[in-house]
């Protein structure tokens, strides 16, 4: 009698742990597909838009009004920054070069650091902020509102009208705004240098593009050109996919931002063993 | 293409169904619209209304069934072959669904700039005016669609949506969210419209008066099915307890 009714505590024991362990295997793969299917949904979005960003019929006018909205209303923004950056580079590495006297050298270092890093990280960063969030809110409440769908039931490729132009003026924008960003920093160290020195703005001009070369204008500009893609296909691709509920809107501006600031430290880093390796 | 509709059926669907992950929404439907019909479809929040007319306009797509929209099954299309359905089927979204960031003129302008590019800017101009006389507006071109009342926003994306001459409107509740005396006005434009552009219609609501004033038939929704379909009397005659829920209010009146 007891060894039958071991047999059946211990079946049922196992039966219990199989229907468990199955449970959490369904569990588990429900989740990687979710992932699986968020990597290919990415992969088909940048399919859909390199497709349509090559075919006929561009959006001219809303490219321009896009280039408007991301370069000019980012304007006072990157003018601020870029001057403080400068600025702000110049007052604290002076002491550090004075002990090493080396402090002649002063505008050089700021002006390659700033060609090379800062200016395209730190705007690329501000506008991630700025225009990720802009996109992915706008979008978003495009979709929740279902304009998107009514783009597309009149026809209109919401890719075409919405997603290509936003991209491309933010790939042509960002890289325009962090030429002036280094130009408004390298001002910004010559306020820094005459501060506590005297230098006159040509001698520090030549002094700080005395030692920049024209490959270590290239690759910063090259890699500005990415952190405008990244930007613009990370804020569009939030706000098109967004849910549809009004909270789904904060969700995808939210997300835009923080998804755009990390891929571009990471395109940076990779721009950087590029560059490192090529020259 | 093969032709399966007769001249008179515009919109013939046959074992519809879409399910969301787990969720069944629509479990089998068939259904057809004539020409020139007002057919409404009834059913609780959630039956899967919306999710019907949207798979007609295939902005959602079904996982199996036909939808067949003056002879051409959409579920198999092209890009541009739908295009070319879809600018025979004009869509009232819930929301009203207007631009916000084009004023009124532009939102108008928008669809026909782009569905019949043979127009000149006047004529484009003159049908702007036209459409917006039609549905009972006047002095709101250059208006923001945020400085409309909800009344207008509908009358205008309703403009909006009639201005290519559409041969089947859908309307997805277009009267929700309106006073009662506005939601009549909207109903009684449907009818207008119906027989200025002889569409044909399926509205989506749970407006019973709005059904009072447009149905020719209507098709009740329950659990993602059919659960009934006939003429307005037949519904107000009928002793089944989930439709008189319906159309209960209407005989207290």
């Amino acid at each position: 009698m007891k060894k039958i009714i071991s047999i059946k505590k211990i079946k049922e024991f196992t039966t219990h742990k199989t229907i468990a362990i199955s449970n959490k295997s369904i569990e588990k793969s429900s989740k990687i597909s979710i992932f699986l299917t968020d990597i290919s949904n990415v992969f088909l979005f940048l399919v859909k838009v390199f497709k349509n960003t090559f075919s006929r019929e561009f959006e001219f006018k809303e490219f321009l009004k896009q280039c408007y909205q991301i370069g000019n209303k980012s304007f006072a923004l990157i003018s601020v920054t870029g001057t403080i950056i400068g600025l702000v580079l110049t007052i604290q590495s002076r002491p550090v070069l004075i002990k090493f006297g080396a402090v002649n050298m002063l505008p050089n270092m700021v002006s390659i650091s700033l060609i090379r890093e800062m200016g395209p990280v730190i705007t690329a960063l501000i506008c991630a902020g700025k225009i990720g969030s802009s996109m992915g809110a706008e979008l978003g409440s495009m979709r929740v509102t279902e304009q998107i769908d009514a783009l597309e039931v009149s026809s209109a490729n919401p890719i075409k009208y919405l997603i290509v132009p936003r991209v491309l003026a933010a790939t042509l924008m960002i890289p325009l705004l962090t030429i002036y960003a280094d130009a408004l920093g390298l001002l910004g160290s010559w306020i820094g240098t005459n501060i506590k020195g005297d230098l006159n703005f040509v001698l520090f001009i030549s002094q700080a593009f005395g030692k920049v070369d024209f490959m270590d204008f290239i690759p910063a500009v090259i890699k500005s050109f990415f952190f405008g893609s990244v930007i613009g296909l990370v804020g569009c691709y939030k706000g098109f996919n967004a849910g549809r509920g009004t909270e789904s809107v904060g969700i995808a501006a939210n997300t835009a931002v923080v998804t755009a600031s990390f891929l571009v430290i990471l395109v940076d880093l990779i721009a950087v063993q590029i560059t490192d390796l090529l020259l | 293409m093969k032709k399966e509709t007769t001249p008179q059926t515009v919109i013939e669907i046959k074992n519809l169904q879409k399910n969301f992950g787990n969720l069944k929404v629509l479990n089998d439907i068939s259904l057809h619209l004539n020409k020139q019909e007002n057919l409404v479809v009834l059913g609780k929040s959630g039956t899967g209304k919306s999710v019907l007319i949207k798979c007609i306009a295939r902005l959602l797509k079904a996982d199996s069934g036909t939808i067949t929209i003056l002879g051409q099954e959409v579920n198999n299309l092209k890009s541009n072959e739908l295009n070319e359905i879809r600018k025979k089927i004009g869509f009232l979204f819930q929301s009203g669904a207007l631009y916000d960031s084009m004023t009124v003129k532009e939102n108008l302008e928008f669809p026909l700039r782009r569905i019949k590019k043979d127009l000149s800017d006047a004529e484009i101009d003159k049908k702007v005016q036209e459409t917006l006389e039609n549905v009972g507006l006047k002095d709101v071109l250059n208006k923001m669609p945020s400085e409309l009342s909800g009344g207008m926003r509908k009358r205008i994306s309703l403009a909006r949506t009639i201005i290519i001459d559409p041969e089947i409107m859908l309307y997805d509740e277009p009267t929700t969210g309106l006073d009662p005396v506005t939601a009549r006005e909207i109903s009684e434009l449907i009818n207008d419209i119906q027989k200025k552009y002889k569409t044909a219609s399926i509205i989506i609501t749970h407006d019973m008066e709005c059904v009072r004033i447009v149905a020719d038939r209507i098709i009740m929704l329950k659990e993602g099915d059919v659960y009934k379909e006939g003429t307005l009397k037949e519904f107000e005659n009928s002793k089944d307890e989930f439709i008189n829920a319906f159309f209960q209010t209407k005989k207290q009146n």
